[in-house]
């Protein structure tokens, strides 16, 4: 949605280093450190995953990492917890179907 | 194995505190936490505390945060962050995997679950869309990762963390378009309340979410008012413009550790439903574990603060750290502390249901 550039008690937002993400293929910039589920919403970015039998939206619940509804596929591995996961540089970050591809490997 | 006196499980306000209290009498704590930062969810709680200036009122929860854990550092208390505590075995062993990959089990001597709570959902017809989210949640993106989850907000629930996170929703840039509470009266402090209301926010007593609206992101609420039975009166619904609705319907305490190991529970409903059975020494049934803060029952952090001092230093005293005496006169002021944060119109109830979960047989 956007960023809280400006705040009345914690004061302006702090300069931080970017980095870039790919989100289902797309560069995305982040602020270094800051969660995947942030950078995300912060881009705009509607929903997160969608589930396996009826196909429906998902994205942060508890944004605390208790709830699992914010997870994605995350540079190949299903099921990460975007709000308690922090950005990396050239991080691959996809929109996850159901419990996620294992890419054969489960 | 790793041996430690005390493990406590859980950085936030009352596992800091009980690291702090039991490090001052001596006894040599390690304090694990799955997050990459300690502090639990006192660094969102940008707001003043209420209590007595003991109680560190007017002192915003940030700023408590810094000071608990510059405390813990000169104390050089232990903490490992990214340790997330899986389970408790033989009533003293703790299982915890560290940074996602390495396997540790801890032999403690005494165990403190300081584990906190969970947002309760409220269900309705789209409560699954995105964008609809915990007020807690909602707290946690503008207050610490500083991002503004949406625009244009509805709140269910009018009680303290309803109308504290309204209120941080403003400050963060975001309009709040109604609060909505089913009760038929407001649940919150009245400053706090008073401070959405002056803003020009909506309240609604009695009315609930009938319906959220939207395919890939909540788009409209529709509202609907109650009978006296709860029941939503037909004809009576609208529509609101909203992207966000945040739900403070409550919490649950994260009991799993407890349980997993056998402490016996107790059902407080409201404390926010099942609870580990402990005394006033935040002791469980199983004599080697003590609880404190929201696990123990869902509270305030000022009064989960004053429950770590007092498991932390009951733990240490259960470990001959302290004289008899000492401990009488710090039990004694922590007591008195926690019944003055237990009193009034809001605490008299919960002073009684913590007095009904230590009266309820040990099991």
């Amino acid at each position: 949605m956007q960023r809280i550039l400006d705040h009345p008690i914690l004061g302006p937002l702090p300069e931080e280093e970017k980095v870039v993400i790919m989100v289902d293929g797309e560069p995305v910039e982040a602020r270094k450190g800051e969660m995947i589920a942030a950078a995300l919403i912060a881009a705009g970015k509607p929903y997160f995953r969608k589930t396996v039998k009826r196909h429906e939206p998902r994205s942060i619940f508890c944004g605390i990492g208790r709830c699992t509804d914010c997870v994605m596929t995350v540079n190949g591995i299903p099921n990460v917890r975007t709000c308690v996961t922090a950005v990396e540089d050239g991080m691959v970050i996809e929109t996850q179907l159901g419990s996620g591809d294992w890419g054969g490997k489960r | 194995m790793v041996e430690r006196d005390i493990v406590v499980i859980g950085s936030g306000p009352a596992g800091l505190c009980a690291a702090i209290e039991a490090a001052e009498a001596g006894a040599k704590v390690l304090i694990v936490d799955e997050n990459a930062k300690p502090g639990g969810q006192l660094f969102k709680q940008i707001h003043k505390f209420f209590g007595s200036r003991e109680h560190r009122a007017g002192v915003r929860g940030i700023d408590i945060g810094t000071l608990l854990l510059k405390q813990a550092e000169e104390l050089n208390i232990e903490v490992w962050l990214n340790t997330e505590a899986c389970g408790i075995f033989d009533q003293d062993k703790v299982w915890v995997v560290r940074d996602k990959h390495t396997s540790v089990t801890i032999h403690a001597k005494r165990i403190i679950l300081a584990t906190g709570a969970n947002e309760n959902a409220v269900n309705f017809p789209g409560w699954t869309l995105p964008g609809v989210m915990g007020a807690g949640a909602a707290q946690t993106m503008i207050n610490i990762h500083r991002v503004l989850p949406g625009q244009k907000i509805l709140m269910i629930g009018s009680g303290n963390v309803g109308v504290i996170v309204s209120y941080q929703l403003l400050q963060a840039g975001a309009q709040v378009k109604a609060v909505v509470e089913a009760a038929p009266q407001l649940g919150g402090y009245g400053v706090h309340t008073a401070k959405v209301r002056r803003a020009g926010v909506p309240f609604y007593t009695g009315h609930t979410v009938l319906e959220a609206k939207g395919t890939d992101h909540i788009e409209s609420a529709v509202v609907v008012k109650l009978d006296a039975a709860w029941k939503p009166i037909a004809g009576t619904e609208f529509e609101l413009d909203v992207d966000t609705i945040c739900i403070a319907a409550g919490l649950t305490p994260a009991v799993e550790l407890a349980f997993g190991a056998g402490c016996r529970s107790v059902n407080s409903p409201v404390l926010g439903g099942l609870v580990p059975w402990h005394d006033e020494t935040m002791r469980t049934s199983l004599s080697s574990i003590y609880i404190a803060g929201d696990v123990s029952g869902v509270e305030e952090a000022s009064t989960a603060m004053e429950e770590g001092r007092m498991a932390g230093l009951s733990a240490a005293q259960s470990l001959g750290y302290l004289q008899e005496k000492r401990y009488r006169t710090r039990f004694e002021a922590i007591n008195h502390n926690l019944l003055a944060l237990r009193s009034g119109m809001f605490g008299q109830k919960r002073r009684d249901a913590k007095k009904a979960i230590v009266a309820a047989s040990k099991g």
